[in-house]
């Protein structure tokens, strides 16, 4: 599986469904595999998109809900985009970067302070774009590694 | 008996030393003044018993002077630190200031609000305030909605009056703060099931934060309407068992407020009353051969699992439990001019076309889509995931309007203020879009002032996120109905919808 880590050039969906077994949770940053892990955890079906300067896989579950990722020449996932009733479980869909958004968050001022209440999440970090918003029942937003986005990608199209 | 025997005056105001504390403090310094009433919601008429804690250094003086900004206020001559509210004849909702006054130093008070009805309200008719928000006041509340809700052990008389319940249309069902949360609900309300007799626990999470806790029943009183054994949460602390599962706080957003039930002050309410577009808040989603959600948990044993129930255990929006005007709300305020106020009082007025107080009228119906939201146009870009939040504090909406410097960087501070802005509205029922104007001030500016409700204030939202979330500022001055899917409603559209 380490063979991922190297792999360079684009990867079919049917060459991904090879490497169902791979046991990682799918992570904003990983490889290309991991959109089949993740369509296997969240038990949707796949549908990807060859945008020639990204692949766009949507996986959309049976709720409805959907979560889209978006993986680079390089073979790797450098945004991730979600819509639906519930929102994602954020530390699976952003591995190590959740702690590092936390992080970056928390030097924001907290709620009380800035008395804003059921607003939108905005976290702007060089390493790290992070979005969200809604309401119950409607949840979206996204989020993208501003050093992964390969050239000739408008980041407006993660969403 | 004993207290009006001892009232020896009334008046608007009302001067007294308190005994065996010099009324010169001795070089002692008063630092400040709590005042507090109960209740804090009275009918024309009413009375309401208000004490106040004078705090101080050295040899101060205790004493107070009492005075209202409507009706009268009396003092028990053995203890001047109580005072006897008696409220004014109304025919509209009413905030009352009261304010106790240090005699030793009048530039030092405390102040509490109190809401007086009008005796004959409308049997539909549920008074709503934006105010301070709710005791212990550990944080001045801003352009939020609050009400009190009755509710009682199902089929009991076992019954408490929940003050600064927070009014929701972005939300579905009634949530309360524990009193291990430090919320006022002190009655214990029955935990749900599931079927194979393991206790229900939820979590519930909103843009910016979750809540976690039971899912129990009640019966819900709230004007003259009544919803018998319903599903309610109560929130609970993240120290309290059953432990939050994983699954529940990684839902969380990064840069969310997270759990917000270790507080009054992180939930910012005592409760949170949602009567939005829908039934429940999943829905058929958490109903059994569906995909198991993170959103209903079976707790034995303190140990979670999450668990899909039917819609009828599912946390249930109130006002389709009601035996009239069960279709929907109407939400009233009046105009709140540039600058904001310090409160304003309002309806949450219940059924849409059921009754002479809550037709449709000229308002325009936006239909909604199944997720709650409608389409908003502004400054040339479409939002289709745009909607109407009462439980927003302010118009949130992508723009390049400056945002205001550090700590309130997360507010517009516009270059020219008022900055007036027009936007489009369009419902999923129309054709073409209706204009509807706002305007913006400089949010730092707003905040420097004890003004609670501000009709101005808007803040960034990203633009990716495709949405324009019309928060509690766009009920200013208008009458905003939400009408539940589901339900017949007027109008000639099926709801969900919204209306103004």
């Amino acid at each position: 599986m380490k063979l991922l880590g190297t792999t360079t050039g684009w990867l079919s969906t049917a060459a991904l469904a090879v490497l169902l077994c791979v046991p990682a949770w799918a992570v904003l940053g990983d490889n290309a595999a991991s959109v089949l892990t993740d369509q296997a955890r969240m038990k949707g079906t796949l549908r990807s998109v060859d945008n020639r300067t990204y692949v766009l896989h949507e996986i959309t579950m049976a709720s409805g809900d959907k979560v889209r990722e978006f993986v680079s020449p390089a073979g790797v996932v450098f945004g991730v985009a979600w819509e639906g009733q519930f929102p994602p479980d954020f530390q699976q869909l952003l591995g190590p970067w959740y702690q590092q958004a936390q992080q970056a968050a928390a030097q924001n001022a907290s709620p009380e302070q800035t008395r804003r209440r059921r607003g939108p999440v905005a976290i702007e970090t060089p390493g790290l774009m992070f979005y969200a918003g809604g309401h119950p029942r409607s949840f979206r937003g996204q989020a993208w590694i501003p050093q992964l986005v390969p050239q000739g990608v408008n980041v407006g199209d993660i969403r | 008996m004993r207290k009006a025997a001892l009232l020896f005056a009334l008046g608007n105001v009302l001067w007294m030393a308190a005994c065996g504390s010099s009324g010169g403090g001795g070089g002692g310094t008063v630092t400040s003044i709590n005042v507090s009433c109960s209740p804090s919601t009275v009918t024309s008429g009413g009375t309401s018993q208000c004490s106040a804690t004078v705090s101080g250094t050295g040899n101060f003086s205790t004493a107070v002077r009492w005075s209202a900004s409507a009706g009268t206020i009396a003092v028990e001559p053995e203890n001047p630190s109580v005072g006897f509210f008696t409220a004014p004849m109304t025919d509209a909702t009413l905030l009352v200031t009261i304010t106790a006054t240090s005699g030793q130093n009048t530039n030092v008070s405390g102040t509490a609000t109190i809401t007086v009805n009008p005796a004959g309200m409308g049997s539909n008719v549920q008074p709503i305030t934006v105010d301070q928000g709710p005791e212990p006041q550990t944080f001045l509340a801003t352009n939020q909605a609050f009400t009190t809700v009755t509710i009682c052990v199902p089929g009991t008389n076992t019954c408490q009056n929940i003050d600064h319940v927070q009014v929701d249309t972005g939300s579905q069902g009634l949530r309360l703060l524990s009193s291990a949360s430090g919320g006022e609900l002190g009655i214990a309300l029955p935990q749900e099931n599931d079927s194979s007799g393991n206790p229900l626990d939820e979590c519930l999470v909103f843009a910016d934060g979750y809540v976690w806790g039971m899912v129990a029943t009640a019966d819900i009183g709230m004007a003259g309407e009544t919803a018998s054994s319903i599903p309610v949460q109560v929130i609970i602390p993240p120290s309290s068992s059953p432990a939050v599962p994983t699954a529940c706080s990684n839902r969380n957003p990064p840069g969310g407020t997270g759990n917000e039930g270790g507080s009054v002050m992180m939930l910012g309410a005592n409760g949170i009353l949602g009567v939005g577009l829908f039934q429940q808040d999943c829905g058929l989603a958490c109903t059994p051969g569906f995909q198991t959600q993170p959103m209903y948990f079976a707790c034995p044993s303190g140990s979670c699992t999450a668990i899909n129930i039917p819609v009828t255990q599912q946390v249930t929006n109130p006002v389709i439990m009601f035996a009239t005007d069960n279709n929907g709300v109407l939400i009233q305020f009046p105009a709140v001019p540039d600058g904001g106020s310090l409160t304003v009082a309002g309806s949450l007025i219940f059924g849409i076309g059921t009754e002479s107080n809550n037709s449709l009228g000229s308002a325009t119906v936006y239909g909604a889509n199944d997720s709650g939201n409608f389409t908003t146009i502004f400054n040339g870009t479409t939002y289709p995931n745009s909607f109407i939040d009462s439980g927003s504090n302010g118009y949130f909406f992508p723009s390049n309007i400056p945002t205001c410097a550090n700590p309130n960087q997360h507010w517009y501070c516009p270059s020219t203020s008022p900055d007036n802005l027009s936007a489009q509205n369009q419902g999923t029922n129309m054709s073409s879009p209706i204009t509807v104007n706002f305007s913006l001030e400089d949010a730092s500016t707003l905040f420097n002032s004890s003004n609670t409700a501000f009709s101005t204030l808007g803040g960034p939202l990203p633009a990716n996120l495709d949405a324009f979330d019309w928060g509690l500022p766009f009920f200013y001055g208008r009458n905003v109905f939400t009408a539940i899917q589901g339900q017949n409603a007027p109008g000639g559209t099926p709801p969900p919808y919204f209306a103004y």
